[in-house]
């Protein structure tokens, strides 16, 4: 019977063909709608994702606190507080089971010599653990050793960005360069090359030149630190995985409150939970266009729903026929229901070949000085497609349970 | 076998209420070939209505080779008409769009029969349409779409044919022609019962019941003759030798 009603609504619908393309275009643009305002509210949160992903995950920072001048703050990570021995002691085993690695970092910027061409960078003095904490790998030579910290070795790894600047195509590994920075000047021997992160503006991970942190407080910074205290940029920390971020964060910060007597000089950022209130925002902003889609899907299914009253209405008298010669109600319903479902089937169909289509087409586009990136889900098509039928059901249910009540006789009697 | 007792229809329309049938009694047999009659308005055709289980009656009973059919279902009406009966409309009531033999399987397609197309052939066959089962009723004359409603009515193979002035809308040629039609499956062996305006057409049968005021007036059959008034005398003439066998 589900096939009979098929073909009789098909049939239908074949001869009202102007009327059926207009109603599938209501279902089309609600769909093709859902699918491509999803597809770049996904994108968005995934572009967040992305932007972040080379900052290292479960990562959290330390940062100096801010520096008061008569009550004027000089900003965040501007005071002189946070110190090499911290971060030993957030280290030193046991103290702070949620931490996996840290890694002290003193960052400046200087630039960076080779015969003719020279390149300003950022300089970042670190440990071997930099490279599990920012989760970086060296794709060519090899990362310094606890052995070159300790020895003060004029050795770097340089990014990706620094030595295409530098050395074009030609091997860094094993080259000398000179670097100037805070007024020093000291020649450093490359010894590797890390991978290419990306990353935009200030922020680039490939353009920076890495080296032991030795390095940098004793010959680059060492004027600057006439105090003797080995002060830091930040401490890097990596907890152990991202269920215990809160716990490190926690066990740092009691660290780091002993360490500094009570003293509030320094922050622990929690990257993570800008990264999640960003895929947050961006999820709300997902949800938002949604719905605004979903409302143009729902004036399709209004508009099934008049296409179909006026269709059984038309019909009547073809009802009438059916009732005397032995259509039962479900039959009937049947007959509607499956028009109904059909038109918006195939408008979701085509609405999910369009929606993709748009997606497609936004992608790369440039807004608000922005790229558009788009994702389109599986799960959102199969969402869109799911409502189309739920909306053909839902609006063609009403239509189709009068047709089928109608009496045979005022059926038959209807002009 | 059609067992009418004590029937009544009252319709509301507005405030007015109408009474269409005032308690009709009528029995009809297995295998006869009766004309109802009647002037517009008397209940001839809610009468055929109820036989045909398209209405339900008000009140009385209704019995259908002995089952009760008043007070059944929607559905349960519906299944009868698929099964026992084929009813033929004076407006042929043909679906658009469809070609005669789709038409013809219409009743078995609800009634999810297997070889629908043979069986639709051969009813079209029966009424003499076998080489048009393709047309569409635009396509047809009105004795042809006639002839497509009745080879719908005969597909179920029932035992009972309804029609409602069937020749209604035809011209003397085609009504001649449905006429002999429904004699030839009358001689087979299925009941026919129609309603006609026309004496020429009802002279064919071998009973004719007259309705007027809802009420059963005449019964060839029966011997009733109440109160005939000068109009059915002037416009029946029924040829006795036939009328009483």
């Amino acid at each position: 019977m589900i096939g009979e009603s098929f073909k009789i609504a098909l049939r239908a619908l074949w001869a009202n063909k102007l009327r059926t393309c207009l109603t599938m275009l209501g279902i089309l643009i609600g769909v093709g709608a859902v699918i491509a305002l999803l597809a770049i509210g996904q994108g968005a949160t995934a572009s967040v994702s992305e932007r972040f992903s080379f900052l290292g995950t479960n990562v959290i920072y330390i940062r100096p606190g801010s520096q008061n001048t008569g009550g004027i703050s000089a900003g965040g990570g501007s005071a002189p507080t946070l110190v090499y021995d911290d971060a030993e002691l957030i280290a030193e085993p046991g103290a702070a089971p949620a931490v996996a690695a840290v890694a002290p970092v003193r960052q400046t910027f200087g630039q960076v010599v080779l015969q003719g061409a020279n390149t300003l960078t950022r300089i970042v003095g670190t440990t071997p653990s930099w490279t599990d904490v920012r989760s970086f790998r060296v794709v060519r030579g090899e990362f310094f050793d606890n052995e070159a910290v300790e020895a003060v070795a004029a050795v770097a790894v340089i990014g990706d960005g620094v030595a295409r600047n530098l050395f074009a195509d030609e091997d860094p590994i094993g080259q000398t360069v000179r670097v100037n920075a805070g007024g020093q000047s000291v020649n450093i021997r490359i010894i590797g090359v890390l991978e290419k992160k990306g990353g935009t503006g200030f922020q680039n991970q490939d353009d920076q030149i890495v080296v032991p942190i030795s390095l940098v407080l004793r010959k680059l910074q060492a004027a600057r630190n006439a105090t003797g205290a080995q002060q830091l940029s930040e401490i890097d920390v990596k907890a152990v995985d991202d269920k215990s971020i809160d716990a490190a964060v926690e066990q740092v910060t009691q660290i780091m409150t002993q360490a500094h007597k009570g003293a509030q000089d320094f922050q622990v950022v929690n990257l993570q939970d800008q990264i999640d209130a960003q895929k947050e925002a961006s999820k709300t902003l997902t949800i938002l266009l949604g719905a605004i889609a979903g409302i143009s899907l729902v004036v399709g299914g209004i508009g099934i729903m008049n296409i179909m009253i006026v269709s059984v209405t038309e019909r009547t008298r073809e009802i009438g026929i059916r009732k005397a010669v032995g259509a039962r109600r479900k039959d009937i319903l049947m007959q509607f229901m499956m028009e109904a479902v059909v038109v918006s089937l195939l408008g979701g169909l085509l609405g999910v070949v369009s929606g993709v289509g748009m997606s497609e087409f936004a992608e790369g586009k440039q807004l608000n000085g922005q790229a558009i990136t788009t994702v389109v889900e599986p799960s959102s098509i199969i969402l869109a497609f799911t409502i189309s039928a739920a909306i053909g059901l839902f609006f063609g249910i009403y239509p189709a349970s009068r047709a089928a009540r109608l009496n045979p006789i005022e059926a038959l009697r209807y002009e | 076998m059609i067992e009418l007792t004590g029937i009544t229809k009252t319709y509301q329309m507005g405030d007015i209420e109408v009474h269409a049938l005032q308690g009709v009694d009528l029995t009809i047999e297995d295998g006869e070939f009766v004309a109802i009659m009647g002037p517009s308005g008397s209940g001839k055709s809610t009468l055929m209505n109820m036989i045909g289980c398209l209405d339900v009656p008000t009140s009385g009973s209704y019995q259908l080779d002995g089952i009760e059919v008043a007070g059944m279902s929607d559905d349960a009406l519906t299944i009868i008409r698929n099964r026992k009966l084929g009813f033929v409309f004076q407006s042929f009531n043909l679906l658009p769009r469809l070609s005669a033999l789709e038409q013809v399987e219409v009743p078995l397609v609800y009634q999810q029969a297997p070889n629908r197309k043979a069986r639709a052939k051969a009813a079209l066959t029966r009424v003499g349409l076998g080489e048009r089962t393709h047309h569409k009723p635009t396509e047809l004359s009105g004795g042809q779409q006639q002839r497509v409603a009745i080879a719908r009515a005969l597909v179920t193979e029932p035992s009972l044919i309804l029609a409602d002035e069937p020749t209604g809308a035809l011209d003397s040629r085609s009504t001649t022609e449905i006429i002999a039609l429904f004699e030839e499956l009358n001689a087979a062996g299925i009941t026919v019962v129609f309603v006609t305006h026309e004496p020429e057409v009802a002279a064919h049968t071998k009973r004719q019941v007259h309705i007027r005021d809802g009420r059963v007036v005449v019964d060839t059959l029966r011997g009733i003759n109440i109160q005939p008034s000068e109009e059915d005398q002037t416009t029946w003439r029924p040829r006795r030798d036939e009328a009483t066998p």
